[in-house]
């Protein structure tokens, strides 16, 4: 089970290559 | 919300995870938040591959509550796309898995329409409705529901 979430930033490639899933677009403004 | 291993293990199973950060990605925050009306952080968009949002959550939630709002999207994705029985089958999982949240109701409410969907059997809503007697009484979903007694 992976420890951390592999977040991308390229929304447009996410979607393109979402295929049956979905994709979670998380706008977040959480200190980095 | 993300800390949580099952809320990990959940997103990295169902979900292709995209972050945009409205500090680090003011561009990208800026065109996207545009595009799907999203003002106010946290915002999590559940978006299908044709660019359609099918389910949002807006605020911080506990865990057991994100979890059972991530699955709600997951269910609402299926019967969106008219795929009943997968829809009604992850309705009831929200429903089993996650009893207590606010998610249970609308999942209740939405088991029954999905199974009615699949079999066009109108006592799946009566049956639904006569639920609500049992539990969620208080909830806008047996309102709804009522009408099919």
């Amino acid at each position: 089970m992976p420890h951390e979430i592999a977040w991308s930033n390229d929304f447009d490639t996410a979607l393109s290559s979402a295929g049956d899933k979905l994709v979670l677009l998380d706008f977040n403004a959480a200190p980095m | 919300m993300y800390t949580d291993p099952r809320v990990v293990d959940f997103v990295t199973r169902h979900f292709v995870p995209v972050r945009v950060h409205v500090k680090h990605n003011r561009e990208a925050f800026s065109k996207l938040g545009d595009r799907f009306d999203a003002h106010w952080t946290p915002a999590i968009l559940l978006i299908d591959s044709g660019g359609t949002e099918r389910h949002r959550i807006e605020g911080f939630l506990p865990a057991d509550d994100f979890l059972s709002q991530l699955s709600l999207g997951v269910a609402k994705a299926a019967f969106d796309r008219k795929d009943y029985a997968a829809a009604e089958r992850l309705y009831r999982e929200v429903l089993d898995q996650y009893p207590k949240t606010d998610a249970a109701p609308e999942a209740q409410y939405w088991t029954g329409v999905s199974r009615y969907r699949a079999t066009n059997d109108a006592g799946a809503l009566k049956e639904t409705a006569k639920a609500f007697d049992d539990r969620y009484g208080e909830s806008t979903w047996a309102k709804k529901a009522s009408v099919w007694k």
